[in-house]
């Protein structure tokens, strides 16, 4: 398809050499052509080990990659990921590509509902306007008031998650990549993060997920993209 | 366009101690709004680069170009003591690892705040009274212990009076040697914490050593990794920690004790 993409890899490869084992390689990806329209979501498929999350993090330039490239469109020129100094690499993350991960990398005493706003403030919203726009998010995601200013380091995972997702999901970012967004949830906060998701979708963003939940990933993939597992089974030859 | 022009931008940095090379080949830029953090160990050549960096040592080779708030790029070795001194003063901080490196430990908490402001040019008593409390505020000093001498304050509180005293005239670029080294692990949070958030409103150029992956990882969006006093990696932070490259950083990342 040589449409309009949002986010596309092209013939991406990533093998991790562990200098530790005696320059031991490890092959995860190679030959990957990805390739994600705005409004559509992509859900990764493939067995356990396949390299599903080390696509996503390739993608959100979390990893580095051997081979091939990463494409993001951002401010409608395409952004060449691979090859992007860091500065680049943050602005990207800044306007056009966020993440939700499956955890939240906690940071301490800070509070939920400025955790949330914190992305919104670097996008350069008023403190009290980006506050006010957590603060809604989190409610929808029903947490309860008394928890927006507390730090999550002792939520539970389902509270930490729904953070998580507020911050993802509050800038309205042009591409999201979601690693498990709905792991630890109950059935009606999943609802809510079906719900975000297609009104992200509506909204233009090109979204690529890890779904285990066949469930969500029917109500929200327009298609799956498979990975296949490495053929040569080195993985176990250390 | 002033963001797209490095603050600090040195190259060929070399500098030997008789035959052990502290910096080898070193370059390095940092930007307006960013916070970079050398990390490595003793030995690692870190230290010896901020001082180079900072103008309080010569290199044997290599320089180091500032860009002043007014544009001019000023060489940092060569531009004489007292346009150096002028820096420090004004558009420069410093957070030293000791906080009495940075503090006048006989003179009260509102008078080390204070006199940064005076240094440059502040004359009106009451103004520079409130702003001084504001900062002890900030850095979550109760402003009640103004008038009290720091010699009489833990070592965090000390901490956060040296970095209230560097930030009150709002620095342009702020170098950290080691700002959590040698403070309870309860403190340093606490204390990493301040520095992210205040950094963050300010918009401050950071230069930050540390031998703590930890503390890079919280402050720090780039990372330069040194050992023997090279480069051997650098990069946006969670890339080098999660995906490191080199062996010496697989090896430092491997190395941390998980809580």
């Amino acid at each position: 398809m040589s449409g309009a993409w949002a986010l596309r890899a092209e013939g991406l490869a990533k093998t991790f050499t562990l200098h530790l084992q005696g320059g031991a390689r490890l092959p995860v990806l190679s030959g990957v052509d990805l390739s994600v329209a705005p409004g559509e979501c992509v859900a990764l498929a493939g067995p356990s080990g396949a390299g599903k999350s080390t696509l996503m993090r390739c993608l959100y330039g979390n990893y580095g990659a051997e081979g091939g490239r990463i494409l993001v469109r951002h401010r409608g020129e395409a952004v060449d990921f691979t090859a992007a100094d860091a500065r680049l690499v943050r602005e990207v993350r800044r306007e056009t590509l966020g993440h939700v991960s499956q955890f939240l990398r906690v940071i301490p005493r800070v509070p939920s509902l400025d955790i949330v706003a914190e992305p919104l403030v670097a996008r350069g919203m008023a403190r009290d306007a980006a506050r006010e726009e957590a603060r809604a998010l989190l409610l929808r995601l029903n947490m309860p008031p008394a928890l927006h200013a507390l730090p999550p380091a002792t939520f539970s995972g389902g509270e930490q998650q729904r953070v998580n997702l507020a911050r993802g999901f509050a800038p309205g970012y042009p591409v999201l990549l979601l690693d498990e967004p709905t792991a630890s949830l109950d059935a009606a906060n999943r609802d809510v993060a079906v719900a975000l998701i297609r009104e992200a979708k509506a909204a233009g963003a090109a979204v690529v997920g890890i779904f285990h939940d066949a469930d969500v990933r029917d109500r929200v993939a327009d298609r799956l993209f498979t990975i296949e597992p490495r053929q040569e089974a080195s993985r176990s030859a250390a | 366009m002033s963001d797209d022009a490095p603050i600090l931008d040195a190259s060929g940095l070399h500098l030997r101690f008789g035959a052990v090379p502290a910096l080898d080949g070193v370059a390095l830029r940092v930007w307006p709004g960013e916070v970079v953090a050398i990390l490595g160990e003793s030995g690692s050549g870190k230290t010896s680069l901020l001082r180079v960096l900072s103008g309080a040592l010569a290199p044997d080779a290599g320089g180091v170009l500032y860009r002043d708030a007014s544009g001019a790029v000023l060489p940092v070795l060569g531009m004489g003591e007292a346009a150096l001194r002028r820096l420090v003063r004004t558009e420069w901080g410093f957070v030293h690892q000791n906080p009495r490196d940075g503090l006048r430990l006989g003179v009260s908490a509102g008078g080390n705040v204070g006199e940064r402001l005076m240094a440059v040019g502040a004359r009106h008593y009451g103004g520079i009274r409130a702003a001084a409390a504001e900062w002890l505020r900030r850095v979550e000093i109760d402003p009640a212990r103004m008038d009290d001498l720091p010699r009489d304050f833990s070592g965090g509180m000390q901490q956060r009076l040296q970095i209230a005293r560097t930030l009150v005239t709002e620095p342009r670029l702020v170098f950290m040697d080691e700002p959590t080294g040698g403070l309870d692990v309860s403190v340093q949070a606490r204390l990493l914490d301040l520095i992210r958030a205040l950094v963050a409103d300010l918009g401050l150029a950071v230069l930050l050593v540390t031998h703590d992956i930890a503390v890079a990882r919280l402050l720090a969006h780039r990372l330069v990794v040194m050992r023997r006093g090279r480069v051997v990696e650098h990069g946006l932070t969670d890339r080098v920690l999660d995906d490191p490259q080199h062996e010496y950083t697989q090896l430092l990342v491997s190395s941390v004790l998980a809580a």
